[in-house]
């Protein structure tokens, strides 16, 4: 080993040894109005969850199942690049769903960002979003209160493609017949989220 | 332009940018020039056009971030000549050591030391990073190592 290998060897541990920690970075880009979408995770009862917010509110909350990269890879592309974990600043929603889980919250008040959606498929999602906690609604219906009655199978498609699943409770819309449907995050989560608001399935 | 989301930088490249900055300014220092560099990457970054190489990239700013810091010290600081001379030599800081030695040196020749063995980059990297040839680049990696191995002895 070279004298400069040896040196160079040294200084390599040595700044291994240099940063214990690294300094916040989140809460200082809120702070000077550059975090556009700030995001935690909250481990529940149907797995872990993605929260994501703009400053207008909550954006996104997706099921990770192991994609929490494609999730962040998503809102980076339709929203904005600064995209930064921030679990600070979804402290409320956290809070909001964990009581809601433990059955002690019927209704979200956290302020909703409805930029992912657009058109129809947004008006079935706000229709859905005014089912009470603990009942259920029809694919039909909803797509009514969006303004095509005989849109069920669009409604379908847009409820499966919600951003913001649990919050906007698509999880309440089930086929006329009774048949629980299909949910975005699989039907097992569909029937325990149900299961927890005491709905009769 | 498809970039990814700015945590992804962090997580992978925080590190780097902050041994890189202890390494440059040292422990107090390096934690605000470590927060002034991602505040200014976040602040620049949706209209970066290429994203072919954020590592450089980042550690561009980290190091602008450091000569900056360097400079508003020299601004905050008394002139030598009105000081008395000192009796005792400066005690190192506790955990000094080898990056007190490096911190020592002329900027240059810290900063290659410091990309090179910090942040783990080749010569045409801290050309880059520095806007200097690779050449220079390659000068000041040795000159500081010639002037570290006079200086320390581990």
């Amino acid at each position: 080993m070279s004298d400069d290998d040896r040196l160079g060897s040294a200084l390599r541990a040595a700044a291994q040894r240099e940063s214990p920690y690294l300094p916040d970075v989140s809460r200082a880009a809120a702070r000077a109005g550059l975090l556009d979408v700030a995001y935690a995770t909250l481990d529940s009862p149907v797995g872990t969850l993605l929260l994501a917010r703009t400053p207008r509110g909550l954006v996104r909350l997706a099921y990770i199942d192991g994609a929490e990269d494609a999730v962040l890879e998503d809102l980076a592309l339709r929203i904005s690049p600064r995209v930064l974990a921030a679990p600070d600043e979804l402290d409320q929603s956290r809070r909001e769903l964990d009581e809601y889980f433990a059955g002690r919250r019927t209704r979200f008040g956290i302020p909703l960002d409805w930029r992912l959606t657009r058109g129809f498929a947004q008006r079935v999602l706000q229709a859905t979003a005014r089912i009470p906690y603990g009942s259920v609604s029809s694919y039909k219906l909803v797509a009514g209160e969006a303004g095509s009655p005989r849109g069920s199978r669009a409604a379908g498609n847009a409820l499966g493609r919600n951003p913001l699943p649990i919050v906007v409770p698509c999880h309440r819309v089930l086929q006329a017949d009774g048949g629980l449907g299909g949910y975005t995050g699989g039907v097992e989560r569909k029937r325990q989220l149900l299961s927890v608001e005491g709905a009769p399935v | 332009m498809k970039l990814p989301a700015f945590q992804a930088l962090l997580d992978t490249y925080g590190r780097d940018v902050h041994r890189f900055l202890v390494a440059s300014l040292g422990p107090v220092e390096a934690d605000d020039a470590y927060q002034e560099t991602w505040l200014a990457a976040l602040r620049a970054y949706p209209r970066l056009r290429d994203a072919s190489n954020l590592r450089s990239w980042i550690l561009t700013v980290a190091h602008r971030k450091a000569i900056d810091s360097t400079r508003a010290r020299g601004a905050r600081a008394v002139p030598v000549e009105d000081l008395p001379e000192r009796v005792t030599p400066v005690e190192p800081l506790p955990d000094e050591g080898l990056w007190g030695e490096v911190r020592r040196l002329p900027p240059k020749q810290r900063t290659a030391l410091a990309l090179r063995y910090v942040a783990d980059a080749g010569y045409g990297e801290i050309s880059a990073v520095m806007g200097t040839s690779e050449e220079a680049a390659r000068r000041n990696v040795h000159e500081a190592l010639k002037r570290l191995r006079t200086e320390y002895t581990p």
